[in-house]
């Protein structure tokens, strides 16, 4: 079983507790931060590291930290973006509610490194039961001189806020974050300015995802090499990966990047298979957002060699073949699943979700759900299939922001790899209601 | 200064200015239509879509081109940037595309709309719009409210083009005036129907580049092309008091802001003309203006067919 640098005391009880964490190694990033290190050398070694972004873009972390911009007299923010709402992920609410400490061991870190003075974590409002638990962690913090004036004599200050946000998807996306984090509507802003020379409060500030900032603490614990030494090529380093769909045991793992797809789906440490002895269909790798890949594409590239959960390998062959790590959420599908109900349950969450600003992502996601809606019910005609191409054409990358392309990218793919059920569904509606397409008939060389 | 090409025109514009600003100090057919920016209000642009470009060349420093098609309202243009607006098929089929998105929840009432004729979309369907639409579903409708007694607002029409807010975001910090709900459902509201305690709200009706927001003095009592619009002024305390009040034979039906040919409020003596509240719904007396002479618009399709530029007698003869 591979390390876990992130997980590995979730299990320990009352690990929520200051005492508990504490005996089991906690807070030593902030003491060798602070005591022993300067910020610039603590950037240094996340550059090191090669820590991408957990979020889902992958942005190295070091970098989007230097890109920061310092100006004299002003203040900078530290933002954790903890409104994880992407359907199918849900491994920041697992750190959170297991290890709020280890959070804060990384904003602390993460703070001192960027120099912010006053960080904030931006938390879903549906997560009203993890603010509780932050708070009280956080509340913890400053008791033990964590938090607070003067962290354990350095002479460094740091307060830590958790804010609730209204539970709006959008408010995921940076510069809406920024927004409804000063009390306005989650509308994204235009870009640039980007947030790192005009965010909070028009402050330059940082957003990381909670699992980039928890991964600064091993990070400066062991090192950047040391980090950097675990998985392969450009994606280095462990990542939480949110499990669900029809797997024998869906959940949250901690997998070294460079594990092969077919050891996570069927390996005993990890998913063990397909449960009820079923067949994979598909599988969205990395959140709802990513294109969906057909079963002759999961486990090996358009090119035969073996896929790995890297940000490379799940990429490989683009868009025609490939897909994204994303934000880690894998959703797998047996051969029982509709690929057209599956795709209209994920436009009908984008239509709900976007804020309404720029018209193609506020008219073209509800235009797809609809036509969705309609090729699931028995309804569709063969023009709607290339008229729902033509609609994501249309948007994607012409919207301010990026939930245009991920309300795009799922339908585009499910059409480009199963063409064929969405033809099904038009040619014979009253099958396609009362039964499942089943395995799609492609040869294994497509 | 920097130099900025757009469709084969090179223009010298100031350092930060947007590629759409430096399109228009050039003019011509090569300025990019836009819906939502409104160079006169801080915080409009870049929701319409509708000015998207292509940008061949980012600059002299970095000539790479941007992958995607960039709002033109809000980027700055930079020295030895290369863009593409009428030459670019990108460009040109991707606006059509908005266009399509604008029309698909737009009701046609073009024929008992007010703005009709005047009507920002209603052009740019007609440059850029099919004649079929491919929306087989049902249109989000909404009933018209009241905002306050002089305006009255139709949600349907609105694109949310958020000029109007960006109104209110000036005439009062209360944000009274806004957005509810989200997406498609996504709706222009003020708080509980209260209409803004201001003498310039009225200016919304202005910006609206759709008949969203209208002006209950004149609705229904018209269509814009039969009227004779003049450039008026009066000794306004409050206002610049220079409009355009658009006559039929020695009777004033309405009066507005004058717009410039994009639409927007000009600016008279270094100030924004706005015109207040009192100017646009209580003056509707001929006696009040000093009629300094007929308005020129051009632009517009339906009203700048040239009849009235040239014409300059008190009795133009109307169709009725």
């Amino acid at each position: 079983m591979a390390r876990k640098l992130l997980i590995e005391h979730a299990a320990v009880p009352g690990i929520t507790t200051y005492e508990v964490y504490r005996k089991h190694g906690g807070y030593a990033s902030v003491e060798k931060a602070l005591k022993t290190m300067s910020p610039e050398e603590v950037v240094e070694e996340v550059k090191k590291s090669g820590l991408r972004g957990r979020g889902g873009a992958g942005f190295p972390t070091g970098m989007k930290w230097s890109f920061l911009a310092k100006p004299e007299g002003v203040e900078r923010h530290l933002v954790c973006n903890a409104d994880e709402s992407e359907p199918g992920t849900f491994k920041d609410r697992y750190l959170m509610e297991k290890l709020p400490h280890l959070l804060i061991e990384g904003m602390i870190t993460s703070s001192y490194a960027l120099g912010a003075r006053r960080s904030y974590i931006y938390i879903r409002g549906e997560f009203m039961y993890i603010l509780r638990i932050l708070e009280k962690a956080i509340a913890e913090a400053y008791a033990n001189g964590m938090l607070g004036k003067n962290i354990l004599g350095s002479g460094y200050d740091l307060d830590l806020v958790v804010t609730p946000g209204g539970g709006a998807y959008i408010c995921g996306e940076e510069t809406a974050l920024i927004e409804s984090l000063e009390g306005k509507r989650g509308n994204p802003r235009m870009k640039p300015p980007f947030p790192a020379v005009k965010g909070l409060w028009g402050n330059p500030t940082v957003v990381n995802n909670v699992e980039s900032i928890a991964a600064v603490v091993p990070i400066v614990n062991e090192g950047g090499e040391a980090y950097a030494a675990i998985g392969i090529e450009r994606s280095t380093g462990t990542k939480l990966i949110s499990t669900s769909g029809n797997l024998v045991r869906p959940g949250v793992y901690e997998i070294e990047l460079g594990l092969s797809v077919e050891e996570f789906i069927y390996g005993d440490d990890y998913c063990r298979g397909i449960a009820n002895g079923k067949k994979l269909k598909a599988c969205v790798p990395g959140g709802s957002s990513v294109p969906i890949l057909p079963h002759y594409l999961v486990t090996k590239t358009a090119a035969g060699t073996d896929r790995l959960m890297t940000y490379e390998s799940l990429a490989d062959g683009g868009f025609a073949s490939g897909s994204m790590l994303g934000s880690g959420g894998f959703i797998v599908f047996d051969e029982d699943q509709c690929i057209v109900r599956n795709t209209w349950n994920f436009a009908r969450f984008y239509a709900h979700e976007s804020c309404g600003q720029c018209s193609p992502c506020r008219e073209g996601t509800g235009w797809m759900e609809k036509v969705l809606y309609r090729l699931e019910h028995g309804n569709g005609t063969l023009e709607d299939i290339s008229l729902l191409e033509e609609i994501n054409k249309k948007i994607e990358g012409n919207t301010i922001c990026p939930l245009g392309d991920a309300a795009a990218w799922p339908v585009a793919a499910a059409i480009r790899h199963f063409r064929d059920e969405f033809e099904w569904h038009v040619k014979s509606p009253q099958e396609a209601q009362t039964r499942n397409y089943g395995l799609i008939q492609v040869p294994l060389e497509a | 200064m920097i130099k900025v090409t757009i469709d084969d025109v090179e223009i010298e514009v100031a350092q930060g200015t947007t590629i759409l600003n430096a399109a228009r100090q050039a003019g011509g057919d090569i300025v990019p239509p836009a819906m939502c920016y409104y160079s006169k209000l801080p915080g409009t642009g870049g929701k319409c879509r509708t000015c998207l470009v292509e940008v061949a060349a980012g600059s002299t420093a970095d000539p790479r081109p941007m992958p995607k098609l960039v709002a033109s309202c809000s980027t700055p243009a930079m020295d030895g940037m290369i863009v593409k607006n009428k030459t670019s098929e990108r460009v040109q089929t991707n606006r059509g595309g908005v266009v399509e998105f604008l029309l698909v929840n737009h009701p046609l009432d073009c024929p008992i709309c007010d703005q009709a004729g005047e009507c920002h979309l209603q052009d740019l369907g007609y440059e850029h719009g099919s004649a079929k639409t491919r929306y087989r579903e049902e249109r989000r409708t909404f009933s018209p409210i009241d905002i306050g007694n002089k305006i009255k607002l139709h949600m349907n029409r609105c694109i949310l083009c958020y000029r109007c807010v960006a109104v209110a975001n000036q005439l009062t910090d209360k944000r009274v005036h806004g957005v509810l709900h989200r997406g498609e459902h996504a709706e222009i509201s003020t708080y509980i129907e209260n209409a803004i305690d201001n003498d310039f709200s009225g200016n919304m009706i202005d910006v609206c580049p759709v008949g969203a927001l209208t002006d209950q003095t004149f609705r229904f009592k018209s269509r814009v092309w039969f009227l004779k619009p003049y450039e008026a002024e009066c000794g306004c305390d409050k206002c610049s008091g220079k409009a355009v009040v658009w006559m039929f034979g020695n009777e004033i039906f309405r009066v507005t802001a004058r717009k410039d040919k994009y639409g927007e409020v000009e600016t008279i003596e270094d100030k924004t003309a706005w015109i207040c509240n009192d100017c646009r719904y209580d003056k509707k007396d001929p006696s009040k203006w000093n009629l300094i002479g007929p308005r020129k618009i051009d632009r517009h399709s339906v009203i700048s067919q040239g009849k009235y530029a040239t014409k300059n007698d008190n009795n133009p003869k109307l169709i009725r």
